[in-house]
């Protein structure tokens, strides 16, 4: 197959550009006619004699290809003095530069056609910005692999031409136990029973089951919807560890590999649910700052924040213990808040719990779906002190530990008054400290 | 900040209340209407008043301490290194007032370190203080 170059090139500022595979176009132009598809569907074009549509649709084409490998012929990248810098667009030229020691996590995101052509998408987190800034789309597997070992081998402060570090598989999840796991948990059992009550509805009352069947169809859609998904994002959980960070592969249609470097994890939370007590399983998820939110629709299919979707609770203990280094959630036994918080929270209470020694913070909470957040002292951005009207009565107060990830929340719940407050004055000793020590040793990385 | 937030209570309560008086011409409920807003601009001006005397902070050797409200006690800490900017904000009124509100931010959205009705010199020194600060002291993510 002859290809055009994509070998580097030095460019007259001494800089050693390099440019992205050259099938990208051909894969990016599937979006271009999704959205030619969707324009032919439109009543105006229908009413188009035939004729003209087709003279459209073929005009169209060569004009997609050429803008295709124009945008592709403009598009360069190299990495430089600890900076990554990608150069875009056609018209409009745009020049991005994205210091490296900022990096908060690396990504190699494989959507289901790339994979077919062997083609992987890079992707770079860091702060700020709601959306992943400068993904490197498309590139050859093999090179993705090796521009992450240069970049995070920069990123580390490491000589960049070191080989590739190895890795060590610490825990596979099987496709069946995760499976079965989602089966047990909170909206694929709603999702059961909705489809239980339709059918006992089915039998009772014949007649009732459209109009019923339509009303509730959006969540039977939501919920088998997150199932669903959360299986094809989490089939093949792989957590390996690699001396430049954590390295977390999954996905069954799109792969994608994570790499969270050291000390970039923000916050740790281990969730129970209801179900899953009985099996010991337990789901652990992973804060990281610089993912687009959730929400925000920015994010591809195969994003997820577990670190491990499903794990018996010793095995993710143990990981924990790696990630976090000198967590044991064993050894941590957490204070419940007086009995009095009862009244505050009558159904929460039997669950609320904190520990915070010199090294971490760890709060419990949750009935049905226990959850225990797991915040390292040298990342609380800030604490809050607050306190309801009904907490006074109760002399009660909540003590917020604010992070930089979007999925963890860290709360000591209605502790006693004078505990959250010497709590508080306790947490801001501990994390000062924290933050010292931290940067001593990073200053001295560096040196 | 107790003030313009009276002003404008008074403002946007009377203003229909005048409207309203224009259109129906009936004098006795328009003036009814008025009084209401006077009663609910008094309100708020006592709500605000305590509200005000609640507001505090203090600048701390390592860290900023910001405490506020009377029905939720809130007490905020935050380190001067764990700032990523300052906002300096100044509505309308404000301006007109000579106020500004000095908002500082930390990369956790949840962080809540607001300080409302500050004179704008006040602000302005705030402002400087914890950029230098905040850069002396910067710590990674």
């Amino acid at each position: 197959m002859t290809l055009p170059t994509t070998s580097p090139v030095t460019a007259p500022d001494g800089l050693v550009w390099e440019r992205l595979h050259p099938l990208t176009p051909l894969l990016r132009g599937y979006r271009v006619i999704g959205v030619l598809a969707v324009g032919l569907t439109q009543e105006s074009v229908r009413s188009m004699p035939a004729r003209v549509a087709a003279y459209l649709l073929l005009g169209a084409i060569p004009l997609a290809a050429l803008y295709g490998f124009l945008s592709w012929r403009f598009t360069r990248f190299t990495i430089a003095e600890s900076n990554l810098r990608l150069e875009t667009g056609v018209l409009f030229r745009r020049s991005r530069r994205v210091p490296l020691e900022r990096l908060q996590a690396v990504d190699i995101v494989r959507p289901l056609f790339a994979r077919a052509l062997g083609l992987a998408e890079l992707r770079l987190e860091v702060v700020g910005g709601g959306r992943t800034e400068a993904p490197l789309t498309y590139l050859g597997e093999d090179r993705a692999a090796a521009v992450r070992a240069r970049l995070l081998a920069l990123a580390a402060g490491v000589a960049a031409d070191a080989p590739p570090p190895p890795e060590l598989v610490l825990v596979q999840v099987p496709g069946g136990v995760l499976a079965a796991a989602i089966a047990l948990g909170g909206p694929a059992i709603t999702g059961g029973l909705l489809v239980l009550g339709l059918g006992v509805l089915a039998v009772v009352r014949p007649e009732a089951l459209l109009p019923v069947g339509i009303s509730l169809f959006p969540l039977l859609l939501g919920t088998g919807g997150f199932a669903v998904r959360r299986f094809l994002t989490e089939y093949g959980f792989t957590v390996a560890d690699s001396p430049d960070g954590l390295r977390l592969r999954h996905g069954l249609l799109e792969t994608r590999a994570q790499t969270i470097p050291r000390g970039r994890v923000q916050a740790i939370r281990v969730v129970e649910p209801l179900l899953w007590r009985r099996f010991g399983w337990v789901r652990v998820e992973v804060d990281v700052a610089g993912y687009p939110g959730r929400h925000t629709g920015q994010e591809a299919q195969s994003a997820t924040s577990a670190l491990l979707p499903v794990a018996p609770k010793g095995l993710a203990t143990a990981v924990l213990g790696h990630v976090l280094a000198g967590v044991d959630l064993a050894r941590l036994p957490t204070a419940p808040p007086p009995r009095r918080a009862r009244w505050r929270a009558p159904l929460l209470f039997p669950h609320l719990g904190v520990a915070w020694d010199d090294r971490h913070a760890v709060t419990t909470f949750g009935r049905l779906r226990r959850v225990t957040d797991v915040v390292p002292n040298e990342k609380v951005q800030s604490l809050r002190l607050v306190q309801g009207p009904w907490q006074r009565r109760l002399r009660l107060a909540t003590l917020h530990l604010d992070t930089a990830g979007r999925d963890v929340h860290a709360r000591a719940a209605h502790r006693d008054a004078a505990e959250a407050e010497a709590l508080f004055e306790r947490g801001v000793l501990l994390t000062r400290a924290a933050r010292a020590a931290e940067s001593a040793s990073r200053a001295a990385l560096r040196a | 900040m107790r003030r313009a937030q009276f002003l404008l209570t008074l403002g946007v309560l009377a203003l229909p209340g005048a409207v309203a008086a224009v259109l129906l011409g009936q004098s006795l409920i328009a003036a009814a209407v008025v009084a209401l807003a006077v009663i609910g601009a008094l309100t708020v001006w006592t709500v605000t008043a305590r509200q005000w005397r609640a507001w505090g902070y203090a600048e701390r050797e390592a860290d900023l301490l910001v405490r506020r409200g009377v029905l939720v006690w809130r007490l905020s800490v935050v380190p001067y290194g764990r700032m990523q900017f300052v906002d300096v904000t100044a509505g309308p009124v404000d301006r007109w007032l000579g106020l500004a509100t000095v908002h500082m931010h930390t990369a956790a959205a949840a962080s809540d370190a607001r300080i409302p009705g500050l004179p704008t010199a006040e602000a302005a020194r705030l402002r400087d203080r914890l950029a230098t600060l905040g850069e002396a002291r910067a710590a990674g993510l």
